[in-house]
């Protein structure tokens, strides 16, 4: 393992595999909210941690992690391996990806499907990929290699896209059954995403999640998105986290947790980030509707 | 399918996300035939902005000294220059001191790069390895015959950044907000960055001391880093550097350099 990666805290905290939290929602992690989080003690929730942002050797940001980790569950969340870019995986990003994994043994690993690398080059953005025979072959190579190397299932995460590729031959439903079905990967369903990807594309977001492998979530995001319009003067979402969940999307999110059960459920919001009680309000509401399933499973149970 | 058209997405998608001017990928589409400019430019937009945000998170007293909107604008050229060669955002804008050194509408502005290394500094000392800093005690444990040869590690948050400007004082009165009204910018000021426990230090050394630490830092033994501190400033004081290092938690461990 990488030296400078080594599980120092776990000399005095012994962290356990923790599983999956159930139908619990939880937040992005935001350093300027850690005060008003351990002033409240431990609740029910988990948080997602963006694996890049603590990647470096030490300091604040592996404190911060070490004492959030002692009262909460994890879902670490990768943003940059670029599995659907056609490079190789960068090799030593992947070491300190799975670094971490061992370090805070998270109950969640998801990634994107998407690219941000190219040759030498990062763009620090979810680029898009064409879903043919070849782009499905490599997808699953990279997970397949993820998957080795941290040991266990990555949930892999459907896009937010604004163009397509004139070479794609498959949808992306298709595309996305196909890699969980040969690599064994769970899936991160962005229902944000679905919305936004619908808008743009200009298919229904109910018919890609009557297509999309249900079965195989395991985490759900909701995020807040914004508006704007496309050459043709048509709406354009942008998939900009950067405020409260829209109502058609809290609406599909009620429509999943009806098929699939309660799964954890993640409230994403990454600027223009909002002090804790507004952050944590809107985690509450997607708890509201995940108990509310919850109660209705007990209920058919009786 | 071409053959290499699996590889060739990413090269054609890539070049005018960082170019305004270049031609929408053709490899790229709005649905039912719709145009892809607005909709490439989503992704335009996502790249430049961020890292210029990223450029801005690592460098705020010098954003808070050019405003705004000049700050955008000479980040925007350095990242077409200089395109991020990590997903480690903090490890970003390496080149950017060097950059602003030679950008023109900066000239007026003599001081801004070593207040970006000192910014640069500052975060390369967060995100360093941790380790207990080395107590004043463990030196005054020393027989004084020893003194001469000792070897110092330095803590992995370390850093030294030597200005012939008051750059210290300037970085210091706008990364918290403070003025630099009454500061004299022609003062040569030399940084010791450095993170003994959680918070990052950056503090002023005394004359000659920039020499002293770095000669440390390179591993010299203490009697020839004291030498060539002298030789650089008459006003070298050993004892006030020694216990200013110390008091900053600058080392971590000591050795006899004849031992080696």
């Amino acid at each position: 393992m990488d030296a400078t990666i080594r599980p120092e805290a776990s000399k005095a905290i012994p962290l356990r595999f923790s599983y999956a939290p159930g139908g619990v929602a939880g937040t992005s992690f935001k350093p300027e909210h850690l005060a008003a989080i351990l002033d409240e003690g431990p609740q029910r929730g988990f948080f997602e941690v963006h694996a890049e942002s603590y990647m470096g050797a030490g300091g604040p940001p592996h404190r911060m992690l070490e004492r959030l980790r002692r009262d909460y569950p994890f879902s670490l969340h990768g943003v940059c391996m670029s599995i659907g870019g056609p490079s190789p995986l960068n090799r030593s990003h992947l070491a300190r990806f799975r670094g971490l994994v061992a370090r805070y043994q998270p109950a969640l690993v998801s990634e994107h499907l998407a690219w941000s690398t190219h040759e030498t080059s990062f763009f620090n953005d979810l680029l898009p990929l064409p879903y043919t025979k070849a782009t499905l072959d490599r997808v699953c190579d990279h997970i397949d290699e993820v998957q080795e190397a941290i040991r266990r299932p990555l949930l892999l995460e459907n896009p937010s896209t604004y163009v397509a590729f004139r070479s794609s031959t498959m949808s992306e439903t298709d595309f996305i059954r196909a890699v969980a079905e040969r690599t064994g990967c769970g899936l991160l369903l962005d229902v944000s995403n679905v919305v936004v990807s619908a808008t743009n594309h200009g298919f229904s977001a109910l018919q890609y999640l009557a297509d999309f492998p249900l079965a195989r979530v395991g985490e759900v995001h909701l995020a807040g998105h914004a508006e704007q319009s496309d050459d043709e003067g048509e709406l354009l979402l942008i998939d900009s986290h950067d405020g409260p969940v829209a109502d058609p999307v809290w609406k599909l999110f009620e429509i999943v947790i009806a098929r699939c059960g309660p799964v954890p459920t993640l409230i994403e919001w990454d600027s223009n980030i909002p002090g804790w009680p507004v952050l944590k309000a809107e985690a509450a509401a997607a708890q509201a509707i995940l108990d509310r399933c919850h109660s209705m499973e007990d209920r058919h149970a009786a | 399918m071409q053959p290499d058209a699996h590889a060739c997405y990413a090269a054609a998608f890539v070049p005018p996300l960082l170019d305004p001017g270049a031609d929408v990928p053709a490899v790229v589409t709005g649905p039912n035939g719709k145009s892809a400019m607005k909709r490439y430019n989503v992704y335009r937009n996502n790249v430049t902005v961020s890292l210029i945000e990223a450029l801005a998170a690592i460098y705020p007293a010098v954003q808070r000294l050019t405003g705004p909107d000049f700050f955008r604008a000479m980040a925007r050229f350095h990242i077409r220059e200089t395109t991020p060669a990590s997903p480690l955002l903090f490890d970003y804008g390496r080149d950017f001191p060097a950059f602003i050194a030679r950008y023109e509408h900066a000239q007026p502005l003599p001081w801004l790069p070593d207040v970006a290394r000192i910014e640069r500094a500052w975060l390369d000392a967060y995100h360093a390895a941790d380790a207990a800093p080395l107590s004043a005690t463990e030196l005054a444990a020393i027989e004084p015959d020893r003194l001469a040869s000792l070897v110092f590690t330095v803590h992995p948050a370390t850093r030294v950044v030597r200005s012939p400007f008051a750059a210290v004082s300037i970085f210091a009165a706008n990364r918290t907000g403070g003025s630099s009204d009454r500061i004299d910018a022609s003062t040569p000021e030399d940084a010791l960055i450095t993170r003994p426990e959680f918070d990052v230090v950056v503090r002023q050394l005394p004359p000659g001391g920039a020499v002293f630490l770095t000669c440390l830092i390179s591993g010299c033994m203490l009697a020839e880093a004291a030498a060539a501190a002298i030789e650089a400033s008459q006003d070298f004081d050993l004892a006030t550097n020694i216990a200013g290092l110390f008091e900053a938690g600058a080392f971590t461990s000591l050795t006899s350099g004849d031992a080696r």
